[in-house]
């Protein structure tokens, strides 16, 4: 009886620990050359507070995180992005 | 050897149209004097700042695209530092595929217009 009542029976299985194989978008895509002056592609790889997304989070490579790194540093120099904000999305 | 360079003005909001036209000619003189090809320019005139620059919240941005060699890169910059009007500037060599990816987005400019045009 104790059994029974424990075993919870789902209608499909939880979808919790299987995990989105990450990849790069700019390998896959064959972006080449991340442009600084192009704010609103730059913010999907920002958080809301306008930090930097972290590879584990995005999934990108080495060589493209040192680009969006740099990219968005330009673009936060040249007041097209915030160095600092709230609700950014 | 000249290298390919993007540079980034932003100007102060109190100019008026001429005003800011005329420093941009200042800058665009200077280059094509010391014998660098200016390859694209655009004006995307006044924005929003994201953060105050100078107490101001708006600036007239300003892109030229231009080939030079690389001593006269300083001289310009000094000369950016001196104008007052220009409240901040970024340079930036351009490598082969920044190139690649200015002279497309340009393509698809045009081609864009060329369809508004014949719709």
């Amino acid at each position: 009886m104790a059994s029974q009542s424990n075993e919870v029976r789902y209608l499909n299985p939880p979808t919790v620990d299987t995990s989105k194989k990450k990849y790069c978008r700019f390998k896959k895509n064959g972006i080449k050359y991340i442009d600084y002056k192009d704010a609103n592609f730059l913010l999907k790889l920002v958080n809301e507070q306008g930090k930097i997304l972290p590879r584990r989070l995005t999934g990108t490579s080495l060589k493209y995180q040192r680009h969006v790194g740099q990219a968005i540093k330009r673009a936060r120099h040249l007041a097209l992005m915030p160095y600092v904000s709230d609700l950014l999305k | 050897m000249s290298n390919q360079y993007e540079t980034v003005i932003i100007m102060t909001p109190v100019l008026s149209e001429e005003q800011m036209m005329d420093t941009v000619n200042k800058f665009k003189k200077i280059l094509t004097d010391n014998g660098s090809e200016i390859v694209h320019e655009n004006n995307w005139g006044l924005r929003k700042l994201a953060y105050p620059i100078q107490k101001k919240n708006t600036g007239f941005y300003y892109l030229l695209e231009f080939k030079a060699p690389g001593e006269l890169i300083g001289k310009l910059e000094t000369d950016y530092k001196r104008d007052e009007r220009i409240l901040r500037f970024l340079t930036v060599k351009l490598d082969k595929h920044a190139v690649t990816y200015n002279e497309k987005k340009r393509k698809n400019a045009a081609l864009k217009k060329e369809e508004e045009k014949a719709s």
